[in-house]
């Protein structure tokens, strides 16, 4: 056994906002020298496509900082979720904060080992094609398999 | 102020990516050669003096002038 520490993520969710946390943590736990691995379930899953497609939305999140009040059921009105994603995507490249393209490339240039659900592959009828090359396919004791000897485990 | 073997200026970047630009770096220079890195992320100072603890390079020097932010660190 090596005396690395080890971070264990569990990746759940796939929106644009959500996509930051696992990425950020884990391409900079590698850069701390930490062993880590990703496991991709539900809708966290999407966050292995090729081709990112993310979307963010505001409601049923009345934290989120917006430029004017806008009622709620405003928000629910057709383009809002494409307006609201478009706006923080600008906001995010005028701040200097990275694409999740390029935290998620950096992470696999680290070694962050990604290891996605196979039973939400099967169960979103998802083909392995859709999703990126150099990462595995497992379950829940794959998982384990890592978590278990890991310091940190995180479920995001 | 420490001379400097690489420069790396991470101006405008936030963070995660000034550490991940400096570690990179880092791995393509020799072990006690020196990093000059410019950035203008405020979370910076702290990260970079976590990074030096947790990574064992050395963090010589971490300075402000003009809202810019100077670090040097020495590889490991």
């Amino acid at each position: 056994m090596s005396d690395e520490k080890k971070l264990a993520i569990i990746a759940t969710k796939g929106t644009l906002d959500w996509a930051y946390p696992p990425f950020i943590l884990a391409s900079t736990a590698a850069a701390l020298g930490y062993d880590t691995q990703i496991f991709f379930t539900f809708y966290g899953l999407v966050l292995l496509k090729k081709k990112l497609n993310l979307k963010m939305t505001s409601l049923g999140n009345p934290a989120m900082p917006m430029p004017m009040p806008v009622p709620v059921f405003m928000q629910a009105m057709p383009g809002m979720q494409a307006m609201i994603t478009s706006m923080m995507k600008k906001t995010m490249k005028k701040k200097g904060v990275a694409s999740v393209e390029e935290l998620r490339d950096l992470s696999l240039e680290a070694e962050v080992k990604m290891v996605a659900c196979q039973m939400t592959v099967d169960l979103f009828d998802f083909k392995h094609s859709d999703f990126i090359d150099g990462i595995e396919y497992g379950g829940a004791a794959t998982f384990f398999e890592f978590a278990g000897n890991s310091d940190i485990t995180l479920y995001i | 102020m420490p001379n400097h073997d690489q420069e790396l200026d991470a101006s405008g970047l936030n963070c995660p990516l000034p550490i991940l630009r400096a570690k990179k770096t880092l791995n393509g220079m020799e072990s006690g050669q020196i990093l000059r890195i410019i950035a203008t992320d405020p979370g910076s100072i702290k990260d970079f003096d976590a990074f030096a603890k947790q990574t064992g390079n050395d963090l010589l020097e971490s300075s402000e002038e003009g809202g810019k932010y100077i670090f040097f660190l020495k590889k490991k």
